[in-house]
């Protein structure tokens, strides 16, 4: 199992792919929770989203702000690294190397939960930390206090970032056995995470109350819910408190278990072309 | 008996289509084993079921007197059709990620690189590596866990005849070690050579299962004479009748090598002019096609 672990790390690390998503990930992160709505400030832009004032871009909101990204577009970017990680061996025909060498299939599966949970984690500190740098240098370009949030709401919102960036790596990593292929899986996650919930949120909800009462148990709103509660900002798309943050956490955390759970049954049930 | 490989009934269905039926194979411990059949006679899919890559419909497989679901292929090394990696990674890089998987240390590394002489190129990208230096990496793969029964499918495939012979010389020296080599091939020559037995399978059945020299037959005796119809009537005279073909404007006959002095001596003194006279074996290849042309007949 180990032995798994650290093999599906050492492919994660020296893979391209996964630095340039993870530059990805920080890159959005920055424009968009701190570049574009500073600058909106600093120039007096009005439009939509012109509600962020400057006190929401000081460190005293760094919980908030470096979870607002996981509802969208942080999330897809981790679910398409569980798809390439699991789906890459379908691709590259590599199961049948990887078995040959002995582990179970389980065992080979763990081990790339294992791994993306720990890249899950690597990307959401890796926000937290780039999130307040850059909160540190507005709040000392503007003169403003440099207050951080207690230690307390640092971990547990860490650990949120890390349950919900988790539960979408495990989301791309069941599409990828279920459909044997990395295009296909990385394309359904992306229309599910970035149209069908926006959708249902924007326009079915709203006329159907059955649909609103659906959504309370979909990933996408509970992961916003849990967001939400932890202070991130309610203009960001995805993020609403339509559950409380503790039922929100349990779904998210039930959504991870069973994602990894019929990823493992379906290839363990299934030959290996 | 000691035996590596077993299966028993060992049946593949796809649907309607059966892939491998009924399949009973015997590798026996120490031996160089191979397993013949054309493309799409189900090699692959038996290897497959041999590794617990796919689930038989119904059958069993012992690999090292356990089936291969029932836990690690411990000492088993497989290269399974054709070899693939993770492009990204250089080759040595590919063997050390394997060998986390078979839990062997990094120095069966660097030995398994030297045997399959790509130490030299072992820091390139696989992605730019040739068919036979892929080839070459897989076989060292198979080999990581110093296994001691070894199944290769097509291991000669994509390499020049100097690595052909090379690879060889390495399943021979593997079995001459005691390690039980299954290889899968088409290429007859190369079983011929190296092979102690051999099954033959077509259309999911194995057909014929022995050494090469048993799948081959005794040996007779092939003469071309003038005139034919003389020879041929003298010959059925000599050795009974049943024992002699015409074949190609030349005699078959089913006797023993060692009669050939005798035959010519008899012949010539009938008046019949002999212009040659050789042992005749039959080849692997046409043996093979005997086989399989057969087998079809049967399966029909």
């Amino acid at each position: 199992m180990s032995g798994s672990y650290r093999a599906e790390l050492a492919k994660l690390v020296r893979r391209p792919a996964s630095w340039l998503l993870l530059a990805i990930t920080l890159v959005l992160s920055l424009v968009f929770t701190y570049l574009f709505p500073y600058a909106s400030i600093a120039g007096g832009t009005d439009g939509p989203n012109t509600d962020r004032t400057l006190p929401m871009l000081l460190p005293e909101h760094l919980v908030g702000n470096s979870l607002g990204g996981l509802p969208v577009f942080l999330g897809a970017i981790v679910l398409i690294l569980g798809v390439l990680t699991v789906g890459g061996e379908y691709g590259w025909g590599t199961w049948k190397t990887v078995l040959s060498q002995g582990p179970s299939r389980l065992e080979v599966y763990a081990g790339k939960l294992l791994a993306l949970a720990a890249a899950a984690l690597v990307v959401v500190l890796s926000v937290f930390v780039l999130g307040a740098v850059a909160a540190a240098l507005i709040a000392a370009a503007e003169s403003q206090p440099m207050t951080w949030p207690d230690a307390g709401d640092l971990l547990t919102g860490i650990g949120a970032g890390w349950l919900i960036a988790t539960m979408w790596a495990m989301l791309g990593a069941v599409l990828a056995v279920a459909l044997r292929a990395v295009a296909l899986p990385v394309g359904l996650g992306l229309v599910w995470m970035l149209a069908v919930q926006n959708l249902l949120a924007a326009i079915a909800a709203p006329l159907l109350d059955w649909v609103a009462q659906v959504q309370k148990g979909l990933p996408g709103p509970n992961a916003g819910s849990l967001e939400a509660a932890l202070g991130a900002p309610g203009d960001t798309p995805g993020v609403a408190a339509s559950v409380g943050g503790g039922q929100a956490a349990l779904v998210v955390a039930a959504y991870l278990v069973a994602f990894a759970a019929l990823g493992g049954l379906l290839l363990q049930r299934r030959d290996i072309g | 008996m000691n035996l590596p490989v077993r299966t028993q009934g060992l049946t593949k269905r796809y649907g309607g289509l059966t892939a491998v039926r009924d399949l009973d194979l015997a590798v026996r411990a120490g031996e160089i084993y191979g397993f013949l059949g054309p493309n799409g006679a189900g090699k692959t899919t038996t290897l497959r079921m041999l590794l617990g890559l796919v689930r038989p419909t119904a059958g069993t497989v012992q690999l090292l007197g356990r089936p291969p679901a029932a836990g690690r292929l411990g000492g088993v090394g497989a290269l399974i059709e054709g070899p693939a990696f993770y492009p990204y990674l250089s080759g040595r890089e590919n063997l050390r990620v394997l060998a986390r998987y078979a839990g062997v240390g990094p120095d069966r590394v660097a030995l398994v690189l030297d045997l399959v002489d790509l130490t030299d190129r072992a820091g390139d990208r696989y992605a730019g590596y040739s068919l036979g230096m892929k080839q070459r990496l897989g076989v060292a793969a198979a080999l990581l866990k110093d296994p001691r029964l070894l199944i290769l499918d097509e291991p000669t495939n994509g390499l020049d005849p100097a690595g052909m012979a090379d690879m060889r010389t390495l399943i021979r020296r593997l079995g001459a070690g005691g390690c039980t080599v299954l290889v899968s091939s088409h290429l007859l020559g190369e079983v011929e050579q190296v092979c102690d037995r051999v099954g033959v399978i077509s259309r999911g059945r194995l057909i014929a299962e022995g050494s090469v020299a048993e799948l081959r037959g005794a040996a007779g005796l092939r003469v071309l004479a003038d005139p034919l119809d003389a020879a041929a009537a003298r010959a059925g005279e000599l050795v009974g009748p049943e024992r002699v073909r015409v074949v190609d404007g030349g005699l078959e006959l089913a006797v023993e090598p060692e009669r050939a002095a005798w035959l010519n001596a008899e012949l010539v003194g009938a008046g019949v002019a002999v212009r040659e006279l050789r042992r005749r074996e039959r080849d692997l290849e046409q043996v093979f096609f005997d086989l399989i042309e057969k087998g079809t007949t049967d399966v029909r």
